[in-house]
């Protein structure tokens, strides 16, 4: 076990550098970043000061190294346009997408596991089609609409939670609901097949011998199964909503990472960007990490072997 | 994830006793007709403004009129045309979408999984590393550094969505490898490349088709969230995702504006997707993740 | 007095399909009775149906089917349940996979106590481990606190058989409970079950094809093939008589040391079980029946071969065979 999770850690760490060349790549894209930092109305000249002010004139590759020894110590430069730490400009902006993240998965969480167990019990009913429905209109709902249906509905029609913005706990209701969708659908499916998979077994057959009581053999023997895979999901599932969360964060005008991300993209405030894309894609790395760590936590099997 | 190769036997007449396929094909052949057929089905210039008819309400609506099925836009621009060009912005993103991250996904998996090993780990940790990266975030950031375009748009999500492609043709891959018809080709002296392609690629090719249904419904949602963003689709082009950001500032007043175009990609996406999940029953392709 | 269970005709069916088109049997307290056949005769459906336990799909009926009195035919699951583990315990085939392999054993043995008899979890310890101890198993105290997929099969089919024990029920339908162990551990537990029978009239219904394991502890055996019950006898008539041409093949299958001469071949039944189609009226045996003949393909006599004795079969009780003759 130890053996896997410190392969596992390796190659996590194989894959942060790769992320970090991409993302340092990614700003080299354009050919010359000193003409898109300077913008259209920039003469020769400025370009040239640009150019100097940012080190863009020395080689590559020295760039290149000098930018990766910074960022492994957290250090990701200054944003060109707020005039700050980019460290610090994600430190106070990642909380806000973190507690979306986290609001959004509970609500995933609240409203796929009792289905999907409610779709298994009742497997091939109305209701577990009915389930596996609503699964459907899930995947197929895009966030930012959803979002603006809410603001619309929730917001202005019976004006009981705020329509967008950054503040109190009721400012991420909506969002958090918005984001939950994306999570739904997979989380549900995953503890149906579990819940369905763990309801046929044998050991299932023999807690019915024991005469234990219905909840008894849901909760603690079939879910207890069921649950290893969705939590370990669930975790990975986070990572791809704060991925995810900068198109609900402008749709809500959050000012959290994601919309720092925008934000800067149409001010070629370029260090910021790469920052956000290193950043989010560090903690689905982690994320993923905890995800094995949960695996083997939660599996016997895998605990102690 | 794991993937269970399961021959099909009267495949065609059990996808059509399936309401989902059904449906899920109507709607997909709907919009696929009416994409192909647009600028002879358009009843108006879908870029032609009339700025003395702007925001028409739908003509089932109060105040509707019979000559704008469903209204006019904030620059009077006939919402039904409109629709219908989006329609093929769809549907060209989607599938061409599909088609490259379908090659690079394919390619990668069935290299990883014929050859295990070494190629193998390479290609996992492609995998590994391409999750990670936030999709959408780097779309917008290479719309936002090279300028956004139809073609971009298509190149980014291209070259991003390959993931499943590649976890799925490896998956199935090392499952048929051993079997014994490869290995009969494999000593009648066929060489890697025909094996591959003759052997290998025709029997994954229907596994492949439900992750197709999946990462285009993807595409088409990505696409449209970028536009909306106003990193996608460049404007006039009447992308869904663009007529919704469009509208936005007027869906207080007049929530249909935001609705008409919602509702259409809502249905596509579910279309596609209902495709895929009657395919995926099918075939029994597990994609849980 | 009424016998502990009772089963009368009792018929289960999968969809279509027939599994078990005619058990009866009777278990008295304190008695063993077992029940045996070739593989896929619908032994294990007959006792999963006995409990209540029937996969999805599974359609129980019976003329008649009591337990200690008690009509339990269409008894809901909440009240079966309540007699399940308590009172009717069941060890199931597989144990290898009947183990939940996110729970300990400990939490497993325990809840059956905790469940029927609202035991503390002191009091059900206790239980658990002096049962594992009665099972065989050293240092039970490590034990209880292992997983399943820590154990081997050997110990696992032996936690079950403590399972199915913790409350000391008054029925224990037994589904090949000693397959997977050893002839010592065999013995030992066979010898646990008759001190419990002895103690307190534990009444056993025991699945088996083993008949080394008949002959040393069955009061009575029924013998099935094809879904149904071809013959019943107490032991001795059984093995003295064997009325069911069946039978007679299964008792030729098992050397008997001295009777089987070096070099000889075993007898055995050539054939498999057949699948039974709906609406088949005769004898299922017929096929393989080297004494088959027309009247096998009509409805088939209960024939008594003596006072508690029955066989399935025309052939004419204490008929004797022709070939031996």
């Amino acid at each position: 076990m130890l053996k896997f999770l410190l392969r596992r850690l390796i190659v996590a760490i194989l894959v942060a550098l790769t992320v970090l060349t991409l993302s340092f790549a990614l700003t080299r894209l354009s050919g010359d970043l000193a003409i898109s930092i300077a913008g259209p109305n920039a003469t020769q000249q400025d370009v040239e000061i640009i150019r100097q002010a940012y080190g863009l004139n020395r080689p590559l590759t020295t760039q290149y190294f000098d930018w990766l020894v910074r960022a492994v110590q957290g250090d990701f430069g200054e944003s060109y346009f707020f005039r700050d730490r980019v460290a610090n400009l994600i430190g106070s902006r990642l909380p806000i997408t973190m507690t979306l993240g986290l609001v959004g998965l509970l609500i995933a969480l609240v409203v796929a596991l009792p289905l999907g167990i409610i779709a298994a019990v009742r497997e091939n009913s109305w209701v577990d089609r009915t389930v596996m429905m609503v699964a459907l209109i899930g995947q197929a709902m895009p966030s930012f609409w959803l979002g603006l249906i809410l603001m619309v509905w929730l917001g202005l029609n019976l004006d009981l939670l705020p329509i967008s913005g950054t503040g109190g706990p009721e400012y991420y209701v909506m969002p958090g609901i918005v984001l939950s969708f994306s999570a739904i659908p997979s989380l549900m499916r995953l503890t149906r097949s579990g819940m369905i998979e763990a309801l046929s077994s044998d050991y299932i057959r023999t807690a019915r011998a024991k005469g234990l009581s219905r909840l008894s053999i849901l909760v603690k023997h079939a879910f207890r199964n069921a649950a290893i895979p969705v939590v370990a999901i669930a975790a990975v599932q986070l990572g791809f909503m704060l991925g995810g969360s900068i198109v609900i964060e402008s749709v809500f005008a959050m000012h959290g990472v994601g919309y720092l991300a925008w934000e800067s993209i149409g001010k070629n405030d370029f260090p910021v960007v790469q920052a956000v894309v290193l950043v989010l894609a560090l903690i689905y790395i982690a994320l993923t990490l905890l995800a094995d760590l949960l695996n083997a936590v939660l599996d016997p099997r895998l605990r102690t072997a | 994830m794991s993937v269970t190769v399961v021959p099909g036997t009267g495949a065609a007449r059990r996808l059509l006793r399936n309401i989902g396929f059904v449906v899920g094909a109507t709607i997909v052949g709907v919009t696929l007709i009416v994409a192909i057929l647009a600028p002879w089905i358009t009843p108006y210039d879908p870029f032609a403004v009339d700025l003395v008819h702007r925001l028409v309400p739908p003509s089932f609506m109060e105040d509707g009129t019979p000559a704008n099925f469903l209204g006019t836009d904030q620059l009077g621009r006939d919402y039904l045309s409109r629709l219908i060009y989006g329609a093929r912005i769809s549907m060209i993103i989607g599938i061409a979408t599909v088609i490259t991250s379908g090659i690079i996904g394919t390619t990668l998996g069935i290299l990883g999984g014929f050859y295990g090993g070494r190629m193998d780990d390479v290609v996992m940790f492609l995998i590994t590393a391409r999750l990670s990266i936030p999709v959408v975030l780097v779309a917008l950031a290479v719309a936002g550094l090279l300028g956004s375009s139809f073609i971009l748009v298509i190149l980014v999500l291209g070259l991003l969505l390959w993931d499943r492609f590649a976890v799925v043709a490896r998956s199935t891959t090392m499952q048929i490898r051993t079997l014994d018809y490869v290995s009969a080709a494999w000593c009648a002296g066929s060489s890697q490349a025909s094996v591959l392609l003759r052997e290998i690629l025709p029997n994954i090719a229907t596994h492949l088709a439900v992750v197709a249904t999946l990462e285009m419904a993807l595409a088409i949602l990505l696409e449209a969230a970028l536009s909306f963003l106003g990193l996608g689709v460049p404007a006039p082009l009447p992308s869904w995702g663009l007529m919704i950001a469009e509208a936005k500032e007027y869906m207080f007043f007049t929530p249909w504006v935001i609705l008409v175009p919602g509702i259409a990609l809502f249905v596509l996406v579910l279309g596609v997707n209902l495709l895929g999940d009657a395919l995926r029953d099918l075939l029994g392709t597990d994609l849980n993740r | 007095m009424s016998a502990l269970l009772d089963v009368r005709n009792l018929r289960v069916t999968f969809g279509g399909t027939a599994a078990v088109r005619g058990a009866s049997l009777t278990v008295e307290k304190g008695e063993t009775h077992c029940l045996v056949g070739e593989s896929g005769c619908g032994k294990s459906v007959t006792a999963l149906a006995l409990m209540g336990l029937l996969a999805r799909g599974g359609k129980r009926e019976a003329d008649a089917l009591s337990f200690a009195g008690q009509d339990i035919r269409n008894l809901g699951e909440r009240d079966m349940s309540r007699l399940r583990g308590d009172r009717m315990a069941m060890i199931v085939q597989e144990p290898m996979t009947s183990l939940n392999p996110a729970d300990t054993v400990g939490s497993q043995l325990t809840e059956v106590l905790r469940r029927h008899r609202g035991a503390s979890r002191a009091q059900a310890v206790d239980r658990a481990a002096e049962l594992l101890g009665r099972v065989g198993i050293t240092a039970p105290g490590l034990r209880l606190g292992q997983y399943p997929h820590q154990l081997s099969g050997g110990l696992r089919q032996r936690v079950m058989i403590a399972m199915a024990l913790m409350c000391d029920p008054e029925l224990l339908i037994a589904d090949e409970p000693t397959t997977a162990l050893d002839v010592t551990v065999q013995a030992q537990i066979l010898r646990l079950l008759a001190e419990l029978q002895a103690e307190f009239g534990l009444g056993i219904l025991l699945i088996t094809h083993d008949l080394g394991v008949v002959a040393r502890i069955a009061d009575r055996v029924s013998v099935m093939y094809a879904g149904e019950v071809v013959e019943s006898a107490p032991t001795a008539e059984l093995f003295a008589a064997p009325q069911h041409p069946y039978t007679r093949g299964l008792l030729t299958c098992v050397p008997v040391p001295g009777k089987v001469k070096r070099g000889e071949p075993l007898g055995s039944i050539p054939g498999v079980v057949p699948r039974i189609p709906p609406g088949f009226v005769g004898c299922s045996f017929r096929d393989r029946c080297a004494y088959a003949h027309a009247a096998c393909k009509h409805d088939i006599p209960r024939q008594h071969a003596g006072p508690d004795h029955e066989a399935l079969c025309t052939l004419p009780p204490g008929w004797t065979d022709r070939a031996a003759a």
